[in-house]
């Protein structure tokens, strides 16, 4: 695993949705390391903000050495990288984090909100490994979003808060009322979402693997402020506190206990 | 021209004036992959205590303007996990090994310094001064008797020299540096982070699960300089100031200002390389004012 920080260039930058924002980058060293899942720490050029804002990879383009990300302005960083405009500059440091461990069995890939994006590189690399019936089951609150990026890769099954895109309730309403079966779940969205995804998958027998969200700070394992409570001891401080920036943020569902 | 940048902390010698500031660091394996530890003049490890720690609930960390907050709690695998495989690590390095030691009770303090003895460790740096923690931390570093006891309990067992790590939580940093310096201390450092809280007026929340945390960063660097200043005047030994520091020039604010040697911290999360960096600035700030020598700069300010 080599992290490398550098300047990436900006190839393109859309608004995708209400508040939501599409990026592709050029990061050559990046692009080459990168797996499903992981993420890339942004940092601002605003000096009055310190913190680099993590942000999970929606696209690697090895041929071309690019990374698209798909993130939504949720405060003053992220306002600041929305302004970024083609041949801009931005420092950036990954890829970070583990990424996805993917098998080749049933894959059911459910990404809830701003946990979508990550599903997508992910459903690219399953399929085109030959995974079996890769299914997509994304939940939205009301507007959608890359959605027919997916829908070009596998079969998408939607949810919305307002059931104006599939079945009206969470991405579980979606998942029991199409009786969607799999071996291999892959999930990434809001803390709620997850802990339901827990809950389904231990209860049907079904491998889980759940990617968290925590604040960070350094973004590789260093600091200790981006904990989650584990069913194991960690490697670090051998107590049951995993890094989600460097042990994480992709757990077994079994593995992460609810604080 | 060439210029030195080595100092000497309580008979120890850094091949220049820069560590890094405990807690922001780890034991630098997880940065060595970015930055040469052998560029650093001295890597100050996490705290470690005689048992493991679990730390504080999440969120542990929250951004303000120019700085951050920080309620980590000092998570750490405790002194026999530390000697095994931390030390030895930092040992492959050519820096000096600076070990941040940190307790509940005195005893605590003392036993971690006592199986630190016979260690490849060239100082050890005291942490009464964590806001963050519930017992022990902060409560020995307000108190200049409090302060004066510890002090010289773990001076009594120390093979090593001592630092002693001063909060700025206090009403009289001159009080606390005098203290320390009498009971025996061997150098200081500071400042720790300043105790803050911020609210999430969306979530009508504290942004941190502990509620109240530690400031860092470029917004606290006036009151650093200060305290250091102040601190430098009171006592004879050596200090190591710290305290948002994010360039050359910064620190170099702080040798002026009357240290020997800084130490760079919240700076290292915005930019992985920022201490190997100051470190080139600040050679660089002596070029360009032809200053041969690091030490020539120290307390500059004060003197006619």
């Amino acid at each position: 695993m080599a992290i490398t920080k550098t300047m990436a260039s900006v190839i393109r930058q859309e608004c995708i949705g209400t508040g939501i924002y599409s990026i592709w980058l050029e990061a050559k060293e990046i692009a080459d390391h990168a797996r499903a899942g992981q993420f890339v720490n942004l940092y601002c050029k605003d000096a009055s903000r310190l913190l680099p804002r993590p942000i999970s990879l929606c696209e690697i383009n090895r041929d071309h050495g690019t990374i698209r990300l798909v993130y939504r302005v949720a405060g003053k960083g992220t306002e600041e990288f929305s302004h970024l405009h083609t041949d801009h500059q931005i420092e950036i440091m990954g890829p970070l984090g583990n990424g996805f461990t993917q098998q080749l069995n049933r894959a059911i890939l459910i990404g809830g909100g701003i946990g979508i994006p990550p599903m997508l590189q992910l459903a690219k690399e399953l399929t085109e490994q030959g995974a079996d019936q890769v299914k997509a089951v994304l939940g939205y609150r009301d507007e959608v979003f890359l959605d027919k990026e997916f829908a070009d890769i596998c079969p998408v099954y939607y949810a919305s808060e307002d059931g104006r895109h599939g079945v009206k309730g969470t991405v579980m309403d979606a998942i029991r009322s199409y009786a969607l079966n799999g071996d291999m779940i892959y999930a990434c969205g809001p803390t709620p979402m997850l802990k339901a995804v827990q809950a389904y998958a231990l209860e049907h027998g079904i491998t889980a693997q759940l990617s968290l969200e925590e604040r960070m700070a350094c973004g590789i394992g260093a600091c200790l402020a981006c904990v989650c409570s584990s069913k194991e001891t960690d490697a670090h401080t051998h107590v049951h506190n995993k890094r989600v920036c460097k042990d994480g943020p992709v757990f077994f569902a079994e593995e992460v206990e609810w604080a | 021209m060439g210029v030195n940048t080595s100092v000497t902390i309580a008979g120890v010698n850094w091949k220049n004036p820069v560590t890094v500031a405990s807690g922001t660091f780890g034991s630098g394996a997880e940065y060595s992959e970015l930055i040469d530890l052998n560029e650093l003049g001295a890597v100050t490890t996490k705290g470690v205590a005689s048992v493991p720690w679990q730390g504080n609930p999440t969120p542990r960390i929250a951004e303000t303007y120019g700085g951050m907050l920080n309620a980590v709690g000092l998570q750490n695998p405790g002194i026999d996990v530390f000697i095994k495989r931390d030390i030895p690590y930092l040992k492959q390095y050519d820096t000096k090994i600076i070990v941040n030691v940190c307790g509940k009770t005195v005893a605590d303090y003392v036993d971690v310094v006592e199986r630190l003895g016979d260690e490849a460790v060239d100082l050890l740096e005291i942490n009464v001064s964590c806001p963050n923690v519930k017992e022990g931390g902060i409560a020995f570093g307000q108190d200049p008797d409090a302060l004066y006891d510890i002090t010289k309990a773990v001076k009594d067992v120390a093979k090593q020299p001592v630092i002693m790590k001063l909060s700025p939580n206090v009403t009289d940093i001159v009080e606390m540096a005098k203290a320390a310096e009498a009971a025996g201390a061997d150098a200081l450092s500071l400042i720790n982070t300043i105790t803050g809280m911020k609210i999430d007026v969306h979530k009508r929340t504290f942004a941190l699960a502990n509620k109240t945390g530690g400031l860092s960063g470029p917004a606290i660097k006036p009151v650093a300089v200060r305290m250091v200043y102040q601190a430098a005047k009171a006592v004879r030994i050596p200090i190591i100031g710290m305290g948002g520091i994010m360039t050359g020039e910064d620190a170099i604010e702080f040798i002026m200002a009357g240290a020997t040697a800084v130490s760079v911290g919240t700076a290292t999360f915005r930019d992985p390389l920022a201490a190997v960096r100051i470190v080139r600035e600040m050679e660089a700030y002596m070029e360009r004012y032809q200053v041969e020598d690091i030490n020539e700069l120290r307390g500059c300010v004060d003197r006619d």
